[in-house]
């Protein structure tokens, strides 16, 4: 195990160095080429001129473009990302205001998409064919086409302004810490239900029926046969021998579901005006200014390459056979 | 979509055995569902392609000054190849429409996309606006029938240049393997780690906003399932009899790889496509919605989403029809994609449905 972690971690190495790479690329896409910039007229390129100087510092246009990645790879180290164009406050300042409200939002849907899928996928997969399974997944499947903002749009329309029963504008009520702990709690959830809902269907679908495969593949093995020879019920059959086992796989798409909810988590931010790095993000890209696009493009890969590590780390210690690769 | 004509041909089935498509093919048929996927894609695009003789304020027929005329139809052709009537120029085609001395033909949905009417603006489903007006008063039903081509554009598009990226990549791995295939292995992980929304949305930062960057961005980034599927393929394909045997009678590296490996892997990578399309499609609604795709005045789904959402104390109509036919599209191109999958697995070649 020790072993397989040490491994794995190297292999972080090179990716890692990949996403350097791709996001200085990106960097090389805007349009800082100092000439452009005046033939164009700094105003109507979108930036001000403290932000062509920014640039200039942060990413040495001048240099050439060896040296630059250097430089820029030696503010990496330090989590130095700039400042930024708007209030010119050090972007990860921004990014760590940020990310507590994209955690929340994320790993509530994560745990309610994990802890509904496994049950309906376990029932449908031993049910195979029954009505359950086919009218589930009839809809479960109807659910993964339905665009997230669209049914935002109309879960609004609904709830928060037709019936007036949901709060849909940011994270919390405007007096809200005036309250006491409790009614405060309360508030918090009360604002996380319908994005919550929003980010999670699609992933509960898609991972519903991930585990109605995977479950399926489990129920025809030998050694389940064998457990059924010798007598024991169906819900000892499925709770010990069948569930443990179909566990791997379904861990292993936790860490792909990953980058999906944090790319989901972006316009569902900006409908529910969520302060999370999602609407950061919006907000830096319609208002041109790189160095929090750039910051928190590097820092949403490395979350996610994180997300994927902490997954096969899982796998490796729920399946041992997988460290013995 | 022609599955027959982009599926591989069979060197040998010219004669009795039927070729490989027409098994796909007949495979595919047994689906009922994906059948009618199929065609409601196909419905989609001859709707996207009419779309000026089906809603447009200029009429299909009319008779002018004794002279008959055909606006309408003239817009179904790029560039004023034909029926553009430089006489009629000045002339105000919804005073046309609205008054009844004019002998006339109108089309279906009698409104052009950017006929703005403040009178009429968000009125609800009637008998004259189908699916309401929006809040400038224009129709939704005709910004819908000519969004409907933006959506389909975009899809096909998109995908055909990660189609090409991902073979691309795809191939250089699987056939040449070694540093080759780690590098590009790297690369692809790379590509994955990003989440794709926030990917599209930094090279969108640096673009400014048109239907021909959206496609591009789309395409060189959702490339990464492709070649990854095109690298298995290649792998298996690499190592059978017939490519050993195209080596060994000194067939070139281009030749194997063009004649007989890519014929032989197209259909899981056709499958991936597929579902590929439903993806771009949702990506350009989001961008739309975003107000970062489909600029205004010209008519997307996600563009009339967005009206939506702005004015959602009252335009349930606004909500309701985009996202009605963003979700139908997106659900026909998946069971599209599932039908083919099943088509093309010859492991299913039978299956008990």
């Amino acid at each position: 195990m020790l072993f397989y972690t040490l491994r794995r971690l190297a292999y972080l190495i090179p990716t890692l160095l990949g996403i350097t790479i791709v996001t200085f690329v990106l960097i090389s896409l805007a349009p800082g080429n100092p000439v452009d910039l005046i033939q164009s007229g700094v105003m109507s390129s979108g930036i001000s001129i403290e932000g062509y100087n920014e640039m200039l510092r942060l990413y040495g246009l001048d240099k050439p473009i060896l040296i630059r990645y250097g430089v820029w790879l030696e503010r990496l180290l330090t989590l130095d990302f700039g400042n930024s164009f708007l209030d010119h406050r050090p972007v990860i300042v921004k990014i760590w205001e940020r990310l507590p409200a994209t955690l929340i939002l994320n790993l509530a849907s994560l745990a309610l998409a994990s802890l509904l899928a496994i049950p309906l996928g376990l029932y449908s997969a031993v049910r195979q064919y029954s009505l359950f399974d086919k009218l589930g997944g009839t809809i479960l499947y109807m659910l993964y086409s339905l665009p997230e903002f669209w049914v935002a749009v109309v879960l609004i329309m609904v709830f928060g302004v037709k019936l007036q029963a949901l709060p849909f504008i940011g994270m919390e009520s405007v007096d809200a810490r005036e309250l006491g702990f409790f009614p405060y709690l309360w508030d918090r959830i009360l604002h996380m239900i319908l994005p919550t809902i929003c980010l999670t269907y699609g992933s509960l679908a898609y991972l519903s029926r991930f585990v109605r495969g995977s479950t399926l593949e489990v129920i025809r093995q030998d050694y389940i046969r064998t457990a059924r020879a010798k007598g024991l019920d169906d819900a000892r059959v499925v709770y010990r021998h069948v569930f443990k086992n179909t566990l791997i796989p379904v861990l292993t798409l936790l860490g792909i579901l990953l980058p999906t909810l944090i790319s989901g988590s972006v316009i569902l931010e900006y409908i529910f005006s969520w302060p999370g790095i999602g609407q950061l993000f919006f907000e830096a890209v319609l208002s041109r200014d790189y160095p929090t696009v750039m910051g928190l493009s590097f820092m949403t890969a490395v979350m996610v390459l994180l997300g994927t590590l902490v997954a096969d780390l899982l796998c490796a210690w729920a399946d041992p056979r997988i460290t013995y690769e | 979509m022609n599955d027959e004509q982009r599926a591989p041909e069979n060197p040998g089935g010219g004669g009795g055995s039927p070729g490989y498509a027409k098994i796909v093919w007949r495979n595919f048929k047994r689906d009922k569902l994906a059948v009618a996927a199929l065609g409601l894609i196909a419905v989609m695009f001859v709707v996207s392609y009419l779309a000026p003789v089906i809603a447009n304020n200029k009429p299909l027929y009319m008779r002018w000054e004794g002279r008959a005329y055909f606006p309408a139809v003239g817009d179904l052709f790029p560039f004023n190849l034909v029926l553009r009537y430089p006489e009629l120029r000045t002339l105000d085609y919804a005073r046309v429409r609205d008054g009844g001395s004019v002998r006339r033909l109108m089309p279906p949905v009698c409104y052009s996309p950017y006929e703005t009417n403040l009178s009429e603006k968000l009125s609800p489903p009637d008998r004259r606006h189908w699916m309401g007006t929006d809040d400038l008063g224009r129709d939704v039903c005709s910004r819908m029938i000519h969004g409907a081509g933006v959506s389909l554009k975009v899809g096909f598009v998109a995908v055909g240049i990660a189609v090409v990226i991902g073979l691309f990549f795809g191939s250089l791995a699987g056939y040449y393997g070694g540093a080759v295939d780690i590098l590009v292995s790297r690369l692809i992980e790379v590509v994955m780690c990003f989440p794709f929304f926030f990917l599209i949305l930094a090279v969108i930062a640096f673009l400014p906003p048109s239907i021909f960057n959206i496609m591009i961005v789309i395409g060189i980034t959702r490339w990464t399932a492709i070649a990854r599927y095109t690298r298995g393929e290649f792998l298996r394909i690499k190592h059978q009899d017939y490519t050993q045997a195209a080596r060994a009678l000194g067939a070139s590296d281009p030749k194997i790889i063009f004649r007989h490996i890519l014929p032989n892997s197209i259909a899981p990578v056709l499958v991936t496509a597929t579902f590929g399309i439903a993806n771009a499609i949702l990506i350009e609604a989001a961008l739309s919605f975003l107000g970062l795709g489909i600029q205004p005045p010209f008519a997307s789904w996600g563009g009339i989403l967005a009206t939506a959402r702005e004015f959602i104390e009252v335009a349930w109509w606004l909500a309701t029809f985009p996202g009605l036919a963003i979700f139908l599209t997106v659900t026909a191109y998946n069971l599209a994609g599932e039908g083919l999958r099943d088509a093309t697995d010859p492991r299913l070649a039978l299956p008990e449905r």
